[in-house]
């Protein structure tokens, strides 16, 4: 079996695993990093999603082979220490999460969304497909919103 | 859940306890809130059964013997612990038990934990979440426990300072002398668990003392949620070498697996470390989920046949038509309106999947899992293993969403059976596209409706609705049974239960709704949020502006002459008022206003909808003001009224299922079209009324019924149509999955 060595969360590691297996079961099986969920494993729901160097990507659709050498950043690795991204903290003043399973990858997602763009429109909001089965809509686009006056974008 | 009584309950750490069963008191079923302002014209309807005393009402009652088991706990930090007998699933409960503890306990929010309580035999019935009942049954009893709670601090506190316990206050956690000397609740936790204390009469705080319950509180788990540390049942690590199982299923539903062809081929895959044959279908144990659905895919097997082969929608939908009860009132005779309405199955799909640990070894077992009804859980699966009750450990985890899906633990029972076939403990979990097409659903429903008119006002409103048999075998049917004497005739359950939940709330003449669930169509069925009342209300509204269009009516104020209750009436009103009703509109788009009367409350939707293509409708605008009784938490409330609304959105718009020759064809959320962010409104407010009764009322399912008549009603208005088929929009516009 292949061995793989990739940063995950800021952090060199080194993971036996099939070339073609997924990424999300790198993470949830064999390193115990359970932050992504799995919701449809065919990149729909999209709540696995996380970061692959920065940028939004859907493990449970991405081999492990791609993965190798690079970064990886799961929701687990978005706050620094102690003091939360400021996406995640307009998630907790708007109380955004009610089952909260998809929460992780709606924020990774949203994360991504404000790096390209700092002042996202409404119609741009919406190009984000991450299903909440919650309906939790509304209180995401005032998070993503707010986020976005806090981190000087809008 | 176990991660956090991990958290909590550290070995050897002292720990106040409060264990309280009280003897049962008397319940009266009191007539609830008959407005006296009726409409002088309309025609008065006697009375529904739900007004009277309704599934709230009865679960309430059915709990009384055990509700005053609560486990609450205050440790030597300070911090108490409420084990709650009710789940969470995304609904804010936990968050309205820990403000009803913080309130009689005078402790700050933050200092409550409230973890879910394993299976406890002992409580009987009281151990089910659904149907919208929990803050209806656990406000009085937790209040009650957690003003104990303090009587004991307090008296610990005045026997440790020799003072009379009458003179001393609490704050935040501490116990106040008249001269500001304080003591902590943690100091006191040892000497308020002492037997020989005595505490009697304690009384709960009156409502106009209240500095917690009724105002917003933001969620007490958002912050694991937020960080990615909160676990749900498949992140637990609480069983070191559980691998991670999959089930391989049949081609159509409720199909059985007959013989593997190519079992050597599919262990010699790599990962895998066995497969075994299960009732339900083919488990394999890998030792990753993905090398677990490689062999999945694999996999060659024998099937026996399903319980609704070679049916599709269609079939169904003529059987149901066939078995529905007639109309009583003739058609043609008077002026009638006639309408007949279908409605497609729904999966429940809440993103988690059916999913479960289990670890069953000879003499024992051990699972945990997202369960709404976890004592029938335990008495199954121990009888399913061939185990004494008492040696199956049930723990019940918060789950990724429910929506009434979880009143059936089928993956908790595959996982006990995959763990006994493999003799090693499993992390069971269902793809989507099993959920979906093998999961529990929302049955499809067929309804008939006929209003008559005479001398201008509704003479008389009949609904016939027959739907797939609704699955009630979690525990409520022995409810009923030793509980409530249902008449008359011979009522089945799911008609005892129709009668409790289902309420026209106008005043119709002469209103009968009769609900007919004939036994040959076998499907896999749960309750769905709202039950019986998103179709049958929703349809129903839709008439109603039908009616009030025929009477030359506008559809607010016809609704608020004919309205029943006042509470109705002022909730009706104030979603006109603020949601801009009758304001112009351009071509293509519209307004839709329905209300909805359940669970002790009532709740209105005004929204406005672009239709312009009728193809794709869009739902821009959405006002909705709920009425909840007494509100324990707006922000959660609020909550819960906006995750209707995308309900609403999805299901009378888009989402269902087309079951094709025993299997539905949908197997993804972007083939059933749940609602996006795209879907979802960009101006939506809500109001909570203030308290309008002393109890709270229930919440959950409150506004789908609302929701689905107000968007019903929208499309309707904007296209010039009347829609009878759910979803509006159901083409199958994707080349679906192949079966398994």
């Amino acid at each position: 079996m292949p061995t793989y060595t990739l940063t995950v969360n800021g952090k060199k590691t080194t993971v036996d695993a099939p070339a073609d297996l997924a990424m999300l079961w790198v993470l949830r099986d064999k390193l115990g990093i359970t932050g992504p969920k799995f919701g449809c494993g065919i990149n729909v729901c999209k709540a696995c999603t996380s970061h692959l160097n920065g940028k939004a990507f859907n493990p449970c659709v991405t081999p492990v082979s791609e993965c190798a050498d690079q970064n990886v950043t799961t929701i687990e690795g978005l706050a620094e220490g102690d003091e939360l991204h400021p996406v995640q903290q307009a998630w907790l003043d708007r109380d955004v999460a009610e089952c909260g399973y998809c929460q992780p990858g709606q924020i990774m997602a949203a994360v991504d969304l404000l790096k390209r763009n700092p002042d996202p429109s409404d119609a741009e909001i919406e190009e984000i497909e991450n299903v909440c089965r919650c309906g939790t809509y509304v209180r995401i686009r005032e998070a993503i919103k707010q986020a976005a006056r806090e981190m000087g974008g809008a | 859940m176990s991660e956090q009584i991990g958290d909590k309950v550290a070995m050897g750490r002292r720990r106040f306890l409060t264990y309280l069963v009280a003897a049962p008191t008397l319940t009266v079923a009191a007539r609830w809130g008959l407005g006296a302002d009726v409409a002088q014209a309309a025609i008065i309807s006697p009375p529904r059964p739900s007004e009277l005393y309704d599934v709230g009402d009865f679960y309430k009652q059915t709990c009384e013997p055990t509700k005053n088991m609560i486990l609450l706990e205050v440790a030597e930090d300070g911090d108490a612990t409420l084990w709650l007998h009710r789940m969470e699933v995304g609904q804010g409960i936990t968050t309205a038990s820990a403000m009803l503890v913080a309130e009689e306990l005078d402790l700050p929010l933050s200092k409550v934990h409230v973890p879910m309580r394993d299976a406890d035999p002992a409580l009987l019935f009281n151990q089910l979440t659904g149907g919208s009942t929990s803050m209806r049954t656990v406000y009085e009893p937790i209040r009650q426990a957690a003003a104990e709670a303090r009587a004991r601090m307090v008296a610990a506190a005045a026997r440790q300072w020799d003072i009379s316990a009458a003179q001393l206050t609490t704050r935040d956690g501490l116990v106040v002398t008249p001269d500001g000397r304080t003591a902590t609740y943690g100091s006191l936790a040892s000497a308020a668990a002492d037997p020989g204390l005595s505490v009697i009469g304690v009384k709960t705080k009156s409502s106009s003392e209240f500095r917690v319950i009724g105002k917003p509180a933001k969620r007490i788990d958002a912050h694991k949620m937020v960080t990615g540390q909160f676990q749900y049942t498949l992140d637990l690590g609480v069983v070191p070498g559980a691998k991670p199982c999959l089930v391989h299923r049949a081609p159509t539903i409720q199909g059985t697996p007959k013989q593997v062809r190519n079992d050597a081929e599919v262990r010699a895959m790599p990962g895998v470390i066995d497969i075994a044959v299960i009732e339900t279908g083919v488990a394999i144990l890998a030792e990753t989920f993905g090398q677990a659905w490689d062999a999945k895919k694999a996999l060659r097997v024998n099937w026996n046949a399903g319980t609704v082969d070679g049916l599709s929608n269609d079939d169904i939908f003529a059987k149901l038509e066939a078995a529905t009860v007639p109309l009583a009132v003739p058609g043609g005779l008077v002026d009638t309106i006639d309408a007949e309405f279908r409605f497609a199955p729904v999966s429940h799909a809440p993103l988690e999947s059916n999913s479960a640990v289990a670890d069953v070894r000879d003499d024992r077992a051990e699972i945990w899992s997202g369960l709404q009804t976890p004592i029938y859980a335990q008495q199954d699966i121990a009888e399913d293993l061939g185990l004494p009750q008492d040696a199956v450990k049930v723990h019940v985890v918060q789950s990724g969403g429910a929506f009434g899906r979880r009143l059936f633990h089928d993956g908790a029972l595959e996982a006990a059976r995959a763990s006994k076939a493999f003799g090693r403990p499993v992390k069971l979990m269902w793809t989507r596209t099993d959920d979906m097409r093998h999961g529990r659903m929302r049955g499809p429903s067929f309804h008939r409706v006929r209003a008559t008119l005479a001398a201008g006002q509704v003479a008389s409103y009949e609904h016939r609705i027959t739907q797939t048999k609704t699955d009630f075998s979690h525990g409520i049917g022995e409810m009923i049974t030793a509980k409530l004497s249902v008449g008359p005739g011979n009522l089945t359950y799911a008609q005892s239960f129709f009668n409790l939940m289902v309420e026209c709330p106008y005043n119709f003449g002469v209103v009968t709704e009769v609900l007919n669930e004939p036994e040959d169509i076998q499907l896999n069925t749960a309750s769905w949020r709202s039950v019986y009342s998103a179709m049958v209300r929703g349809a129903e509204e839709l008439v109603v502006d039908e009616i009030a269009a025929k009477l030359g009516k506008d559809a607010y104020k016809f609704r608020r002459e004919y309205l029943k209750h006042d509470d109705a009436r002022a909730v009706l009103d104030k979603v006109a008022t603020e949601g801009g009703w009758g304001r112009k509109m351009p071509p293509g788009h519209a307004q839709g206003i329905a209300l909805h009367v359940e669970h002790r409350g009532s709740c209105a939707f005004l929204v406005e909808m672009d239709a312009t293509d009728p193809k794709r409708p869009r739902v821009y605008r959405a006002t909705i003001v709920a009425d909840v009784g007494r509100p324990i938490n707006p922000l959660g409330i609020e909550a819960q009224m906006i995750s209707g609304l995308t309900d609403g959105i999805s299901t009378t718009l888009r989402t269902g299922l087309h079951i094709k020759d025993g299997l539905p064809l949908e197997g993804s959320y972007s083939q059933s079209h749940f609602a996006r962010q795209k879907d979802s409104p960009r101006d939506v407010k809500v109001f909570v009324m203030p308290p309008s009764r002393e109890e709270p009322g229930g919440v959950g399912e409150l506004p789908v019924p609302a929701a689905v008549g107000a968007i019903a009603c929208a499309y309707a208005r904007a296209t010039g149509t009347k829609p009878r088929h759910f979803p509006i929009n159901f083409d199958i516009d994707f080349d679906p999955f192949p079966p398994n």
